[in-house]
């Protein structure tokens, strides 16, 4: 029987999509069966940042109203041939889809793939109801800032209130040097904040940016971002993995020298 | 420059400073009731213990914080008193 969880934050533009793409890439590397859901309706991406957006046929309204199967919107990953992709509909809304229909369709695909991740909407409206009807466990995204840990921990509320009881945290886009400079909440403070377990840190890489420009996650490709996915996608499976030293530790000669580098 | 910046400035940082801010807001988000109620159930939990204990109004942190329930079952919202006691009063009889 495959897990679902549900990858959600509260506010937009936190890093829900990017976070689920580079997990379920992750988890695939490792050799699971992972399906991706994009429960955005209407704002559909996770397609683009797979770069799986040219082999799109059927979406998730076409499989919820029986229009095809579900083999048949499926979409597999260009490299990893055990990720498949269910994306969104793009011209519908998110009462095309009702929590009933979502804990069906997350039903079945338990019997057939390892792990089925939800790509959560923002907000706390119809669209979160729907992600998070059949997850058995939640990954809530946030950054160190006041606005997103605030809606992360109204999320929490929410996510307890409706009986998942697995909840797990994800700070992303984490400056070590701002936080040391003390003009950046540490994944501490922002633990200590939501008192929820955290599941990692995801420092603000830019390679992030160039690989969804490309359309290719980069879990555990070899900059600090690839790792710190690749670790998350250990956690979520059980094993223990120490955190990433994020300290960009420059000596004033280094220092002095990165300026003759540009 | 940091470092000199750092000099003059005052003592708190931006970063505690939105870890207040946050704090503050948080724990107004997952009372049921408004900050004025909050208010409220503080003066009346501060009444009711003076009739007792002679305690320490500036010293006072109350709020409303998730804490893990004790048979591991998951986590409930639960209020979270610190009041310190200057004295404890003589019982009158």
């Amino acid at each position: 029987m495959g897990e679902v969880i549900v990858i959600t934050s509260g506010k937009g533009g936190v890093g829900k999509t990017t976070s689920t793409a580079n997990i379920g890439t992750g988890l695939a590397m490792l050799g699971k069966k992972v399906a991706l859901i994009d429960t955005d309706i209407g704002l559909r991406n996770l397609d683009v940042v797979m770069g799986l957006e040219n082999r799109i046929v059927y979406n998730l309204v076409d499989v919820v109203e029986n229009n095809c199967r579900i083999k048949q919107a499926l979409i597999k990953d260009k490299r990893y041939p055990n990720l498949y992709l269910l994306p969104s509909a793009q011209t519908k809304d998110k009462s095309a889809v009702t929590p009933e229909q979502m804990k069906k369709l997350t039903g079945e695909l338990r019997n057939e793939f390892d792990y089925i991740l939800l790509d959560c909407p923002a907000g706390i409206e119809q669209g979160f109801k729907n992600a998070i009807a059949g997850a058995d466990r939640a990954l809530v995204v946030t950054t160190p800032e006041v606005s997103a840990v605030r809606d992360a921990d109204r999320i929490i509320g929410l996510l307890e209130a409706n009986e998942i009881r697995r909840t797990h945290l994800i700070v992303n886009r984490l400056r070590a040097d701002m936080v040391k400079e003390g003009n950046m909440m540490s994944s501490d403070d922002v633990v200590e904040i939501l008192a929820i377990d955290l599941i990692g840190i995801v420092p603000d890489d830019e390679h992030i940016v160039i690989s969804t420009n490309n359309g290719e996650p980069l879990t555990g490709s070899d900059c600090q971002a690839g790792q710190a996915y690749m670790n998350i996608c250990k956690r979520v499976l059980g094993e223990e993995v120490p955190y990433l030293d994020l300290e960009v530790t420059k000596t004033f000669f280094q220092k002095f020298a990165a300026i003759f580098k540009r | 420059m940091g470092f000199l910046s750092n000099w003059f400035k005052s003592s708190e940082s931006s970063s505690d400073i939105a870890k207040n801010r946050l704090k503050v807001a948080i724990t107004s988000d997952r009372a049921i009731c408004s900050p004025e109620l909050m208010e409220q159930m503080k003066n009346d939990i501060i009444k009711v213990i003076s009739k007792y204990v002679d305690i320490d109004t500036d010293g006072l942190d109350i709020k409303v914080t998730r804490t893990e329930l004790d048979d591991d079952s998951g986590t409930v919202n639960a209020v979270l008193a610190s009041i310190p006691i200057r004295a404890t009063k003589p019982l009158r009889r």
